[in-house]
């Protein structure tokens, strides 16, 4: 038994000097630089309304929240480079479609009322993928994540907050809430993956503990933790099937439409090239920016 | 299975724990004067209008850790605008979404439309510089509430001096591009100087020698002359229109 499976098997973490097989360094280079990928994408979507926020204390919660964002991806990218990989290099891969990142953020912001939905259920789903990732088996991934998990469980309370506020609010809030629930729902239950049948990695990722649970699992964990928190804001979660299984002793769900996860992947849902066009300019905008720092440098290193 | 075997409860669960200091706390609130009123209002607008035009730079910065700063600076500069708007005794939100731009008393320099990275490192070195030597006088201010805003503003508009000096030197002392880029900003920002100093014209002084100090280390020079600037436009009218269109198109909402 070489050391890598050793210490797989104590359940110790992996650390970047730690050998590891190829294909495990690959996976987490892919994992991590995709989970990046997501926070600074899923600025975008949110950030939007920064600027329309309809009440300063509301403006301040989401500017701080999308503020801890860019802090997520700044040290994701971090975890990403103890994989000898580089920042730029990694920006490069995302702007030219090598590497992706959360379906989810693919699809449009279209009221405030999303802004509270988007905490609730795609903060609330990530947690539940995130917080096993705690105890991924790479160590500098599930230190990272200790941290993200804890911003985002804040993020969940606030949007959770906000939606009750609207809910207690006027008629036409209570409307603009149902209604992003009902845009956000299925995208939300897709944020865990394909089925485990239509799963290929997660045996493998599951052997090497960078995975705790199926996609199935996670999934059925965030329907049965949000069906009572949907009933207690007062919204209907848009699913004629869903319903209590007392044997299971789980709710039984539809099926969310794969066929548009696997659209939304392939690059062809409603905003991925609005969503890359602006991460793009942004880059390359600030490249005569990183151009002056990088030169102003090498002047300060030539004359100490 | 449990998601959720992390200890979530007391302090700990939060990044930065809960015990945020309130810095008005403890300090006796009387009701303000309308010269106060006045007073707190201007300061106020100056934070809230700045503090928009840098969030509109959310999700553009050259560099993530950029974005982080730019919105620690928006987010400084917004709740500043929250303790002075409040200070006037007036709703923070009828003033913010409820007010007509000839209503608004901020500076120019505030509300102009964004430009390249170099147009907003000037206003930021400028803006705070300025705003950096009105606060730490308002320190002294004879009314509590005011003087203990000033006293949190003073720690929070040093950093945004100082990010803003750093990147005016890299730029300045950077490639000829970006030296190019910031004679242009420096150019295209300079008449709206002159205004800031029509109510404390005394406070010139410190800020020219600031100023000189930062622009003479990014081998930049001072804009000579004082043109006049041209007519006021509509920026402030689009920013507004951005800002309150949610509040307004739902009046009786709760938010």
């Amino acid at each position: 038994m070489s050391t890598f499976d050793e210490v797989i098997a104590a359940d110790q973490r992996i650390e970047p000097r730690d050998e590891m097989p190829e294909a495990y360094r690959k996976t987490m280079v892919r994992q991590i630089a995709q989970h990046a990928h997501s926070e600074i994408i899923g600025m975008q979507p949110e950030g939007y309304w920064i600027t329309r926020a309809p009440s300063l204390r509301r403006k301040a919660i989401l500017l701080a929240k999308v503020q801890d964002e860019a802090g997520h991806g700044l040290y994701l990218y971090a975890a990403a480079e103890t994989l000898g990989m580089d920042r730029a290099d990694l920006t490069e891969r995302l702007i030219d479609g090598r590497q992706k990142y959360s379906s989810i953020f693919n699809y449009p912001t279209l009221s405030y009322a999303d802004v509270g939905v988007i905490g609730w259920l795609v903060d609330g789903a990530a947690i539940c993928n995130q917080v096993p990732l705690c105890r991924s088996s790479y160590g500098p991934y599930a230190r990272a994540m200790i941290r993200v998990c804890k911003e985002e469980s804040f993020h969940q309370r606030q949007g959770y907050e906000l939606l009750m506020t609207m809910m207690g609010g006027t008629a036409a809030q209570r409307a603009m809430v149902q209604d992003a629930v009902d845009r956000w729902w299925w995208p939300s239950l897709m944020m865990f993956g394909p089925p485990d049948a239509d799963s290929p990695n997660t045996a493998r990722s599951m052997a090497w503990r960078i995975k705790r649970h199926t996609n199935d699992e996670l999934r059925q964990k965030f329907v049965d933790m949000t069906v009572p928190q949907a009933e207690r804001l007062g919204v209907t979660l848009p699913d004629p099937e869903l319903r209590w299984n007392a044997e299971r002793g789980h709710h039984d769900f539809g099926t969310p439409d794969w066929d548009e996860l696997k659209r939304v992947i392939g690059g062809d849902g409603p905003c991925n090239a609005e969503r890359i066009a602006n991460r793009r300019r942004a880059h390359e905008e600030g490249a005569w920016v990183r151009e002056a720092a990088a030169a102003h440098a090498r002047k300060k290193e030539a004359t100490p | 299975m449990d998601l959720y075997d992390d200890d979530f409860t007391g302090d700990g669960h939060w990044a930065f724990g809960t015990g945020f200091r309130d810095p008005l706390d403890g300090v006796p609130m009387t009701p303000a004067s309308p010269e106060l009123a006045e007073r707190c209002l201007a300061l106020g607008d100056d934070a809230l209008v700045m503090s928009h035009r840098i969030q509109e730079w959310c999700t553009r910065a050259p560099e993530l850790e950029d974005e982080v700063a730019l919105a620690n600076i928006a987010l400084d500069l917004l709740g500043q605008a929250r303790l002075l708007l409040a200070r006037t005794g007036r709703d923070e939100d009828a003033l913010a979404f409820h007010r007509e731009a000839a209503g608004f008393r901020n500076v120019r320099l505030a509300e102009v439309r964004n430009g390249d990275f170099a147009h907003l490192v000037v206003r930021l070195l400028v803006f705070s510089t300025w705003r950096l030597a009105v606060l730490e006088r308002l320190r002294g201010d004879p009314d509590p509430v005011l003087a203990a805003i000033a006293d949190k503003g003073v720690k929070e508009v040093a950093y945004h001096r100082d990010y803003a000096a750093r990147w005016t030197i890299m730029l300045g002392d950077g490639t000829e591009h970006s030296r190019e880029r910031m004679e242009r900003a420096l150019a295209d920002l300079w008449p709206l100087v002159g205004e800031l100093f029509t109510r404390d014209p005394d406070l010139r002084a410190g800020f020219d020698a600031v100023i000189g100090e930062v622009l003479a280390r990014a081998t930049l020079k001072v804009p000579a002359g004082t043109a006049p600037p041209g007519p006021r436009g509509d920026d402030l009218a689009e920013l507004l229109a951005e800002m309150q269109g949610v509040a307004r198109s739902l009046p009786e909402a709760t938010w």
